[in-house]
């Protein structure tokens, strides 16, 4: 065999866009035989977004309320008639308040309405007849909404009742409220697309945490350092593949949100994909970060646990408003990337283009996208050791 | 037979704590989540932004503004004084309400007629909108009950008079913060099991551990206490932390919650050693760790309530150790609910984590490659 | 050590050339040496060696060579140029495989060579011409759509020499590249390096087979993080010329002979060859064997060829304080009568899947024995260690070790075993005291006999310094002796090791065998896998695998008598190995085309000058 004379490399532009194209396919031929990338990029949306979507609500509805009629009467029946009615409320009967209170400690019943045994005579005497509400406060957010549910309750016997005084005293300064982007402040309309920050986050991570450090761990990056190839043509031959499953998780995601859980988008599509890269270049570049400093899976898992999911989930105001957290904690959501894209989200989905939100918090990722690109770029080793 | 555990629990917790940055990630993390996490997670609206559109020049909308601007919900963020002002102020997310008083509103309050107001709210989180406005009714109500006792109005046919019992304030980081006990201990003892037998099967510890004479069920009680006695000391500081940091009440008896954490942590241990063993490399415990982690801590009542969930899903949840944590660590310290009460909490986890462990003693022999 | 560069004195061209060079890595805020003022010039259309036990640096040269790590002190030039400060140029110029070989196992091989092709700019229309002439090479043509994680260890090797080859470097760095590949295997990427060389590349390789060594044009020894020697081999040999004989006539107790022998002053180097015990003398006079003549009647001394490996062994051996592993405590006595099966395995088969890994095996491993289990990657011998462990159920057939099934049997008859795994798996974060500890607490050693056992173990195996140090940052040796300690705390009467001496330096492997051997004398029944063909001839009995087969059985001199033809008088185990493997069809491990066995053109095989 006549092994042939020493070649001449391609160079310059034509070799780099070889290379790159090279180290491109190889990442998409990875992903197909090691499914898991694909199963973190739809699955995971797809499992998340149906239990989140349909597990998932801030709405109380068919509250367990507890009635006490001490007395019952026609008064007392015509009162708690309304709960039955009420969508809010699964109202059970008790006839006396003990057993209510038992029923509220062993968590049967999340609230009890007594009407005591003098109600029927204060009522129609003239007197005010008092109405004892009680909520169990655990789950203040819940009881909150319950205690509003129950205050409607009432108002709405009262003006059935046609009372004229009623009115003067308790309704003398009436308030109408506008719900913006929200009338029928349905909490799915928030949460699914809050959601898919939260989703994305962990895909991003997901996705790419695991990816340097298994050439670490595998000794394939010893080769790869070996050969022609820069530094910013691994990363970017990291980053292009993972980028498009990841879109292509957020496209799924997005169509879930739109058909699925029938949530409105008010906004345009496009700004979407195109915060939607943006916050996504981020994750991945966090994730990649991850991976390059780790160096092994072990830690890299690790530390993509604690620094995705939990702040992701608390911090980004999904869920939790970050304007009522103190100062402090405030400015700790600066440093995750999700609170951006969660405003954006929501923004878009529910009110529309609204510039004034979507272009500070679309530079923000950017600039947090920037950062940890860069951040890749310079810790990703030119050599071993 | 106590003699051999015994070394192979000193070797575990060796393996765990010797090394200066698994220890950290042990302890340090947790801390710094349960501190941010513990004033983050709250439903509690605090200095949210109202903007005041007042068209009215009378005395009781400045004190009906006045009841709002002092409210410790609210901060007045600007005032408006035409209609297109509004969405400047909504859109931006500069105020999350604005307060709307109309010209008549005065004269007609004066007039006994009813006088409106509107409030206009961002509803893009719309449980943030529902809470403002929640907040805003009680104002009204408080400003129309005063009034009408300053007026001497005739009261109405029924008053109603509710009370939270447990938490009269409401706060709701009374409910957050022991939910983060759950949460937090969780992710610790998912860390602490969900590799250990990965890891040694990787490393080929185990094989060595498989052909010495321990059985496997004592290899279980070895691998299984560490994460327990850490996974103690780990909720008991959290647990102190929330009582003398964050001021959360403990009304309840500590049995009935160490019983309730013991069985919390058998069986997250079970779960975790499971996905350990079903795992043939480090990599698929973490996300077996995490496809773990994730469900249970949505599905467990944390933030949104269980009662809230479709029929189907709240069925899901029974098999979440974590649902059943979180009633127990509400309970115990905010309701003082004794054990008697608390037995279906407690005998769920306790089955959960026997078959979990069982599995996991089962595995250990079987999988193998 | 004073060679004389009389290569480099009159050479023509250099390839590399390397000057005062010194690396050191932080550890734990320690600092560790890897190399030292090491200077050195590789020459070019060559073949160079890297030779040292583990942890030499082999590695580290290696790659600050290819660029891969920044040098502390000192220059490397390769062609002419920095590595740190032209990566680009070098690493256009410069191919390099490491231990590892850089192959991405969930790519076909096809892809694998794409992908390299595309990284090192080679265009579309070489390209074609090229791989046919990789792959025909390697002959991987018929495996070009298999995943490289499904190949075996030996066309991994070739596979990744092929990436490395794609951009036809000036300059080949090997790392390792025959480590647990089958001999076979090893001929073969013996061919292709050759070719590459006579194609004009010059290659530098690192390995641990001291008989590929010998096929260098020159050698450097790394001890320690120093160069401790250079040169020829033949010239290594010279050296030795008179100081190699063979002690023939030991009959039934060449163990005994070879371990009587080992303590006689005045010899370096005493192991077993064949039927004979190869002694290598400090000075060039034939052994004096009066005082052994008493046990043993008949010995008769012959000189033999020197190889290289009895230069390297003289040449280390005074550097290394003196390693014993051989006065082990006496073990309790075992019950069986000698002579007596205490493993036995009958018709055994295990499937993976649809994939049969072990094929009806049988063997009978008596009392007091050492057996060897050899074979190559993917041959099946792990999978049948593992068995008969207990570690795994065989799919078919029945295995039986002292007497019980090791899977279904008692915890109590687990302590009758001690088991040293491939990797030395010992819990790294754990101090050497504390290891201890902990597999005295898993057998269960009451209080007085633990001391005792302790005191031992760290006495014995000469760990009382390291007692507190963590195990994970022990040199390799301290790791291996540690747990062979910890494996024979409990005076098992039979010991399962796995590759015990993968990795480690030749010294270290006389130190282990000599302790295997003392074992075996107080009748402990020892059951050892290995790849190094030359130590499957210090096993009184032994079994060849292929393919999950057992090609061969018997002991060491039945099994190379089967494959004595007039051609080869005196065939190695090695020979018998590559021979066999070439009886049987369809094995994709042996080919028959360009047949090794006959050995390489111009090469100087070895083979045992029968005295």
């Amino acid at each position: 065999m006549t092994m042939s004379a020493r070649h001449v490399p391609l160079s310059g532009p034509s070799a780099r866009r070889l290379r790159l194209l090279g180290l491109i396919r190889k990442e998409f031929l990875q992903i197909r035989r090691d499914p898991s990338s694909i199963a973190i990029a739809f699955l995971l949306p797809l499992v998340l977004l149906i239990l989140f979507g349909y597990g998932v609500s801030l709405d109380a509805k068919h509250v367990r309320v507890g009635l006490v009629a001490e007395k019952p009467g026609p008064e007392t029946s015509d009162f708690l008639s309304a709960f039955e009615h009420s969508e809010y409320f699964q109202p059970i009967l008790f006839t006396d308040q003990r057993a209510a209170r038992e029923a509220l400690a062993r968590r049967q019943v999340s609230a009890i309405v007594r009407l005591r045994s003098d109600f029927a005579r204060l009522a129609l005497s003239g007197q005010s007849a008092p109405i004892q509400g009680i909520v169990d406060g655990v789950d203040a957010n819940t009881a909150r909404l319950v205690s509003g549910y129950m205050q409607g309750v009432w108002t709405q016997w009262l003006q059935r009742q046609g009372d004229q005084r009623a009115e003067e005293s308790t309704q003398a300064v009436e308030m109408r409220q506008r719900i913006w982007f929200n009338p029928a402040v349905r909490s799915r309309d928030y949460l699914v697309p809050g959601l898919i920050a939260v989703i994305m986050t962990l895909i991003g991570a997901l996705l790419t945490a695991m990816v340097v450090a298994r050439e670490w761990d595998r000794g394939t990056l010893e080769a790869l350092v070996a050969t022609p190839v820069s530094v910013g043509e691994v990363l970017i031959g990291k980053l292009v593949p993972y980028y498009l499953l990841g879109m292509g998780g957020m496209a799924l995601s997005m169509v879930m949100a739109l058909y699925l859980f029938d949530v409105p988008l008010r906004g345009s599509l496009w700004v979407l994909l195109l915060t939607g890269t943006l916050f996504l270049l981020a994750a991945l570049g966090m994730g990649l970060l991850i991976s390059i400093v780790s160096q092994n899976q072990f830690v890299a898992g690790q530390v993509a646990i604690i620094t995705t999911f939990l702040p992701a989930f608390i911090l980004s105001g999904f869920i939790f408003d970050i304007g009522s957290m103190p100062p402090a904690v405030q400015a700790f959501t600066y440093l995750i990337a999700a609170r951006y894209f969660v405003a954006i989200l929501q923004t878009v989905f529910l009110a529309g283009n609204l510039w004034g939100v979507i272009v500070p918090n679309a530079l923000a990722l950017a600039a947090m996208a920037a950062v940890f690109l860069a951040l890749a770029w310079r810790r990703m080793p030119r050599r071993l050791g | 037979m106590g003699y051999a555990i015994l070394g192979l629990l000193k070797k575990e917790l060796l393996a765990l704590l010797k090394d200066k940055k698994s220890r950290f990630v042990l302890i340090g993390p947790p801390i710094i989540q349960l501190l941010v996490f513990g004033y983050a997670a709250t439903f509690d609206l605090n200095r949210v932004p109202i903007a005041i559109y007042n068209e009215d020049a009378g005395e009781a909308s400045r004190e009906l503004i006045a009841r709002f601007a002092g409210a410790r919900a609210f901060r007045e963020a600007g005032r408006i004084t035409r209609q297109a002002e509004i969405a400047q102020f909504i859109n931006p997310k500069k105020a999350l309400l604005v307060l709307h008083i109309g010209q008549e509103f005065s004269r007609d309050l004066s007039n006994h007629r009813p006088a409106s107001i509107q409030l206009i709210i961002d509803g893009r989180n719309s449980n943030t909108a529902l809470v403002a406005l929640n907040y805003a009714q009680t104002i009204v109500a408080d400003f129309n009950r005063s009034r009408a006792e300053e007026q001497r109005l005739p009261r109405p046919a029924a008053c109603l008079e509710i009370r939270a019992w447990f938490n009269p304030n409401l706060a709701s980081r009374w409910f957050i913060v022991p939910g983060i006990i759950g949460l937090l201990t969780l992710v610790v003892t998912m860390l602490v099991t969900a590799l250990s037998v990965a890891r040694e099967r990787e490393q080929g510890t185990f094989d060595q551990l498989l052909v010495t004479p321990f059985t496997p069920l004592e290899i279980l009680i070895g691998k299984a206490l560490p994460g327990i006695l850490i996974g103690l000391v780990e909720s008991s500081f959290i647990i102190l932390m929330a009582v003398y940091w964050f001021r959360v009440p403990f009304v309840g008896e500590i049995g009935a919650l160490y019983l309730g954490i013991v069985l919390f942590l058998t069986a997250t241990v079970g779960i975790g050693l499971m996905i350990s063993s079903l795992a043939t490399t480090q990599q698929q415990g973490l996300l077996g760790a995490f496809l773990f982690i994730v469900p249970s801590i949505i599905l467990s009542g944390f933030a949104t309530p269980i009662a809230n969930m479709p029929e189907a899903v709240q069925t899901l949840t029974l098999l979440n150790p974590l649902r059943y944590f979180l009633v127990i660590v509400r309970g115990v310290m905010l309701e003082g609910l004794p054990m008697s009460l608390l037995v279906d909490q407690y005998w769920p986890m306790a089955v959960i984590g026997l078959t979990a462990l069982a599995l996991a003693g089962w595995l250990f022999r079987r999988r193998l490659y | 050590m004073t060679e004389v560069l009389r290569s480099t004195a009159n050479n023509t061209a250099v390839a590399v050339e390397v000057t005062g060079l010194g690396k050191r890595f932080a550890v734990d805020r320690r600092q560790i040496t890897a190399l030292e003022d090491i200077t050195l010039r590789i020459r070019a259309g060559a073949v160079s060696g890297l030779i040292g036990p583990d942890g030499a640096g082999k590695t580290t040269l290696l790659r600050l060579i290819a660029g891969l790590l920044a040098p502390d002190h000192g220059t490397i030039a390769v062609f002419g140029l920095d590595p740190v400060a032209q990566p680009v140029a070098v690493h256009a110029i410069v191919g390099y495989m490491p231990q590892r070989f850089g192959l991405y196992e969930d790519l076909t091989v096809q892809e694998n060579l794409d992908l390299y092709a595309d990284l090192h700019g080679v265009s579309a229309d070489l390209r074609q011409e090229r791989f046919r002439e990789l792959l025909e090479m390697t002959q991987l043509a018929a495996f070009q759509d298999r995943l490289a994680g499904k190949l075996s260890g030996g066309m991994k090797q070739k596979l990744g020499l092929a990436c490395t080859l794609v951009a036809r470097p000036r300059l080949l760095l090997l790392d390792e590249p025959t480590v647990g590949v089958d001999p076979v295997s090893r001929r073969e990427l013996w061919l292709i390096i050759e070719r590459m060389v006579a194609a004009g590349a010059t290659v530098l390789m690192s390995t641990a087979y001291l008989d590929e060594a010998e096929r260098c044009r020159e050698v450097f020894v790394l001890h320690a993080s120093h160069l401790i020697g250079r040169g020829a081999p033949d010239e290594e040999r010279a050296n030795m010329q008179g100081r190699c004989f063979a002690v023939t006539g030991a009959n039934g107790s060449k163990r005994a002979l070879q371990t009587r022998l080992a303590e006689q002053p005045g010899l370096v180097d005493a192991v077993i060859q064949g039927d004979f015990i190869r002694v290598v003398t400090v000075d060039p006079v034939p052994p004096g064997l009066d005082e052994l003549g008493r046990d043993f009647p008949g010995l008769r001394v012959s000189p033999v060829p020197p190889r290289f490996e009895d230069g390297f062994i003289a040449k280390l051996k005074p550097r290394i304080a003196e390693v014993t592993l051989g006065k082990m405590a006496a073990v309790s006595a075992p019950p069986a009568g000698p002579g007596a099966a205490v493993i036995e395995v009958h018709d055994v088969e295990r499937w993976f899947g649809d994939f049969q890994a072990v094929k009806r095996i049988g063997f009978e491993v008596r009392r007091g024995e050492v057996f060897g289990l050899l074979g190559g990657n993917g041959a099946g011998k792990t999978t049948t260690f593992r068995m008969l462990c207990g570690l795994l159920p065989p799919s078919r057939g029945s295995l039986r070790v002292a007497g019980v099934d090791l899977r279904r049997a008692a915890a109590k008859a687990r302590a009758r075993i001690g088991y040293m795994s491939q990797k030395f798996s010992l819990y790294g974060a754990l101090s050497v005291r504390q290891n201890l500890e902990f597999f005295a607490s898993a057998y269960r050693l009451d209080n007085g006999r633990r001391r005792i056992r302790l005191h031992w173990a760290l006495e014995e195996f000469q760990l009382t310094a390291h007692a507190d140090s963590s195990s994970g940052d022990l040199p390799l040796g301290h790791k291996q002796r540690l747990a062979l300690a910890c494996a024979l705390l409990h005076e098992p009467e039979i010991l399962f090791l796995d590759e015990p001496t993968s990795g480690v330096d030749p010294l270290m492997r006389r130190a282990f065998w000599s302790a295997i051997n003392a074992l075996a004398e107080q009748g402990v029944t020892v059951l050892v896998t290995t790849h190094f063909m030359e130590e499957a001839e210090y096993c009184d009995r032994l079994v060849i695998m292929a393919a999950g087969s057992v090609l061969a059985a018997g002991q060491p001199q039945e099994i190379r008598a089967q494959v004595r033809r007039p051609d080869l008088p005196n065939p190695t185990l090695e020979d018998a190995f590559i021979q066999m493997l070439h009886n049987i069809a369809g094995s994709d491990v042996g080919s028959p085309q360009e047949s090794p066995v006959t050995g390489l053109q111009g090469r100087r095989r070895q083979t045992f000058e029968q005295p």
